[in-house]
């Protein structure tokens, strides 16, 4: 089981990830620098949240022309499963690895606060659990668009990873936190293996800090 | 002195515009042996305004306890330090940056926070917490949602961009910082006792380093415009204010910390106030030696600049190093990976003097001991005010039918209502150690990898302070001291946060005064000195002051993650008590002043013996896991605190009422008390080890259902209270 982290100049929960992912599978993941032009055999790459080149140009933008970004992509294409978390999931877009766009949260505001999220792929290597998760979210710019039909092909394809939905698992229009097109929170690509989120599954993975609930995701790749 | 007596060739406007004044000028020239040049003078004005000089306070500051069992480092470096436990150390201070945020409000927080973060990394230290307390005008005054606004955005872009969570703090509103908001800033860093950096220059010859941004013409004399009064013109003060840039210090975070694993630094000092000035002045003082600088050295990113723009540039995210020669090109390597730059800008020489060069001109020549310890020092005249009167309250005209109403009207005021607006903006779980979030009464965060924890908190109560400086200082310390027992820690020290008005009025320095020696008597009695600090007089609009301000921030240690404490009540059942008596104080309450309009009456008197007693005693109770739950009784009394209790759990409480006067009972403010949550079978037990030590305790109640109900006076339910309880930040600011 080998796992690697990339980490840009601006990242910060790099080591978050790093630490969920030891306590998860037993072993660390390799933290690999941006500038890397190559990654060994991966079972699972990170691209984790944060302020890659603080967010410069347009969140993801800059990072998603990093070195390593070429080898994320010729890896995803041959399979390699990879999420985005956060930053990590506008970087993934920004590098075309994802369809969609990330806006600005309808508030204009950041926020920081846990919020439930239910599977609607239930079949992706991420996504087996159906039961509702309660993840924590911190970003600006985590208002999900797609124009209709990307958005078609993105629920025709099954492609819909996550949508925020209350305690119980309604989806309501009070559970989104950012205004979300159709409250979703992750997508995937059209193969399944490169996943785009925006809540922090590494920040729900200790029951230390109150829950594990994020474990589930990285859990079905790790083990 | 009038400008006929003046005898030299600098004028005096000029020395007037550098916030000198003209027997300071004179004390350059004798010092000098002659008259400074314009870059010196320059120098001189950074190094002796009040800001960097603490020239009305340091007299005073000396007073305040600052050593302890604990204490690895008191005030005069960038921050103090505690020992907690296992070769760990929290390095951590608080500093204000209200000019700056008052004249542009997001930059100036933002570059508050950039600013005390590096005062922390620069000791070698990871941050791990950011804490502020910010204070701001009447909601009704017009600027009041701008300057809110601005602030809480500016704290949130700095601190989420690096990525060090923002776990708490405080807010209030007040009519006396209309014109002079606070903006106070607190980190927290952690490293091992072995890691710890200082800013001592040492070994002759070796190279002083210059690493991070470029140098602009931005913040030039932002310490002088800290430490001058506003009048209606200070909006054109706003190219004094910094920019700042929080990309940029998080690879200067990294940067640091990766070559201090090296042992290449020998001394390390931030460019904040005064920028390379003071850093240099600093790092050559403490190690009683010279430095000597080329500026043609210093990267810039503005053209032409003269050696009097660089040296009182305050440029952000900025780190002067003095390194071991040997590991130079090591340590280039370093910044360069970060793409940050990396300077040799001079070298320590034996001559202690400041020695500035620029295309083979010297430019400046300066005995280092003459700026630092030729500074001036006031001891300002003082007049302290009487403390004013109790109340005079006939119970007659409060009417018990209106207690829970009352409660209404109380929890969504501005200064007791909810601060989830503000705290939702801040990340504060980023680092994934977060045990106890904004919102309780104090944060908690884990030592990464660890099974122990710190909790953090900062406070004060302006009121307490304004009508009895001595008893509001005292209450100031011990409000902190009660947050972090009621959060299941040991207090360890505080760094503090002085902010008054002009201390050249003596009535302000009075307040400063008896400000000081009620924190003092505090410190003492609690074992919980203070470790770092700063001051901020000239809190002045048009010659209002605000409200006397000394804001405290406290830090204890949790040794056992598992008895880490919150004010969240847990199950139906329980026992709810109160320890510490109570004695119906509505003097300056904020029921007096919320539903009665009146700020008047005395501020409640703070008995320290009381105070230990009563924390020990909870602090007991915790480690015996007797605890389900614990807040302390702070501003709003007992039943506002009962609500917060409710409202963090969604759990009801049913009160008895067995009080003669109950507005007196549920919204007075006695001091050294707390409520906590016990289980039903402990009751007896408890009691009788409260008897043994003589602590009051009572219980008051039972947590049930889902509504704060009062025997005979009716009920709310707990969802009623959660959305008054969080409206007005909503409402205000959309």
């Amino acid at each position: 089981m080998k796992s690697h982290v990339i980490v840009f100049p601006g990242s910060n929960c790099d080591r978050d990830v790093e630490v969920a992912i030891k306590n998860i599978s037993g072993s660390y993941p390799e933290m690999l620098w941006h500038k890397e032009t190559s990654i060994d055999n991966s079972d699972l790459i990170v691209v984790p949240g944060g302020f890659s080149y603080g967010d410069y140009l347009r969140c993801g933008a800059i990072a998603s022309t990093s070195p390593v970004m070429q080898d994320v992509i010729k890896k995803s294409n041959e399979g390699v499963p990879v999420i985005g978390i956060c930053n990590g999931f506008q970087i993934l877009i920004e590098a075309s690895l994802l369809d969609g766009a990330l806006m600005r949260n309808t508030s204009l505001s950041f926020l920081c606060k846990d919020v439930y999220i239910k599977s609607i792929n239930t079949s992706s290597i991420f996504t087996k659990t159906t039961t509702v998760a309660k993840i924590p979210i911190a970003h600006n710019e985590g208002n999900f668009f797609a124009t209709g039909d990307n958005l078609k092909k993105l629920e025709d394809n099954d492609q819909i990873a996550f949508q925020y939905c209350n305690q119980n698992g309604t989806i309501t229009k009070e559970s989104n936190p950012n205004g979300s097109l159709k409250n979703i929170a992750g997508i995937l690509n059209i193969q399944k293996n490169v996943l785009g989120m925006m809540p922090h599954p590494e920040r729900a993975a200790d029951l230390t800090l109150g829950c594990e609930d994020g474990k589930t995701i990285f859990e079905s790749v790790l083990n | 002195m009038s400008q006929e007596s003046w005898q030299y060739k600098t004028e005096l406007s000029v020395v007037e515009n550098h916030g000198l004044k003209d027997d300071e000028f004179e004390k350059i020239v004798k010092s000098l042996g002659r008259e400074p040049n314009r870059t010196e003078l320059g120098i001189f004005s950074a190094m002796w305004n009040e800001h960097c000089s603490y020239k009305s306070s340091k007299f005073w500051l000396k007073k305040l306890p600052t050593s302890g069992e604990r204490v690895i480092q008191g005030p005069g470096e960038n921050a103090g330090v505690i020992d907690i436990d296992d070769g760990d150390v929290a390095i951590f201070k608080m500093e204000s940056h209200n000019h700056p945020s008052y004249i542009e409000p997001y930059q100036g927080a933002a570059t508050g926070v950039g600013g005390i973060l590096r005062d922390v990394f620069t000791m070698g230290a990871r941050p791990v917490a950011n804490l502020n307390s910010l204070r701001f005008g009447d909601p009704s005054h017009p600027k009041t949602r701008h300057l809110l606004s601005g602030v809480v955005g500016g704290i949130g872009g700095y601190g989420n961009c690096i990525g060090i969570p923002t776990v708490g703090g405080e807010v209030n509103f007040h009519p006396s910082y209309n014109g002079n908001i606070l903006v106070n800033a607190m980190t927290v860093g952690i490293t091992k006792k072995d890691k710890i950096f200082y800013s001592a220059a040492a070994g002759i010859d070796n190279p002083v380093v210059y690493v991070g941004s470029k140098t602009g013409r931005d913040g030039i004399h932002g310490a002088t415009m800290a430490s001058a009064e506003f009048d209606e013109d200070s909006e054109d003060k706003k190219p004094t204010v910094q920019v700042g840039d929080p990309f940029t210090e998080k690879l200067l975070l990294e940067a640091c910390l990766e070559l201090m694993k090296e042992k290449a630094i020998i001394a390390i000092q931030d460019m904040g106030a005064a920028g390379l000035t003071s850093s240099s002045i600093e790092m050559a003082s403490k190690g009683n030696v010279g430095i000597e600088i080329d500026l043609t050295k210093v990267p810039t990113r503005a053209q032409d600049m003269s050696a009097y723009e660089l040296m009182l540039s305050e440029s952000q995210e900025r780190m002067l190093m003095v390194i071991d020669p040997s590991k130079e090109e090591m340590a280039r390597s370093i910044f360069k990976k970060w793409d940050l730059e990396f300077e040799v800008i001079g070298k320590v020489t034996d001559t202690k003097k400041l020695v500035l060069n620029m295309n083979g001109k010297e430019e400046a020549c300066i005995p280092i001991n003459i700026l630092v310890e030729d500074a001036p020092e006031y001891q300002r005249n003082y007049v302290v005010n009487n403390p004013t009167k109790p109340l005079n309250i006939n119970e007659n005209d409060f009417d018990k039918k209106t207690i829970l109403n009352d409660l209404l009207t109380m929890i969504s005021h501005p200064n007791l209502c909810s601060r989830k607006w503000i705290w939702e903006q801040y990340d504060h779980m980023v680092m994934a150690d977060t045990i106890v979030r904004p919102g309780s009464d104090a944060a908690v965060v884990r030592v990464h990898g660890t099974n122990k924890a710190i909790a953090m908190t900062t406070d004060c109560s302006p009121t307490y302070c304004k009508h009895n400086s001595f008893e509001g200082g005292k209450h100031a310390v011990v409000e902190t001291w009660r947050n972090l027992v009621a959060s299941g820690a040991l207090p360890i020290a505080i760094t503090d946060c002085m902010n008054f008005g002009n201390p050249e009025k003596p009535e302000i320095m009075g307040e400063f005064v008896e400000c000081i020696r009620g924190m003092t008597e505090a410190c003492n009695s609690l074992n919980y000195p203070v470790i770092s600090g700063n001051v901020s007089f000239y809190n002045e609009t048009n010659g209002e002051g605000i409200y006397p301000t000394p804001s405290i921030g406290g830090v204890g240690l949790i040794k056992d993650l598992n008895n880490t404490t919150t004010i969240a009540l847990k199950e139906e059942g329980n026992f709810i008590c109160v320890i510490g008596e109570t004695n119906n104080h509505l003097g300056n309450s904020q029921f007096m002043s919320i539903v009665k309009g009146k700020e008047n009456g005395s501020t409640p008197t703070v008995n320290l013996q009381e105070e230990l007693k009563n924390g020990r005693f909870i602090l007991n109770l915790i480690n015996q896991k007797f605890i389900k739950s614990v807040h302390d009784i702070g501003e709003g009394g007992l039943l506002v605190a009962v609500a917060e209790m409710c409202i963090a759990g969604n759990l009801g409480v049913n009160l008895g009422l067995k009080a003669e006067f109950p507005h007196g009972y549920y919204f007075g403010e006695d001091q050294a008390r707390y409520l906590i949550e016990i289980s039903k079978d402990h009751f007896d037990k408890i009691k009788t080890l409260a008897l043994e030590q003589d602590v009051f305790i009572d219980e008051i109640g039972m947590v049930q259902g889902n509504s704060l109900k009062i025997n005979n006076l009716g009920a709310v339910s707990i969802n009623d209270l959660n959305e008054n309880h969080k409206m007005w930040f909503t409402n205000f600011t959309n």
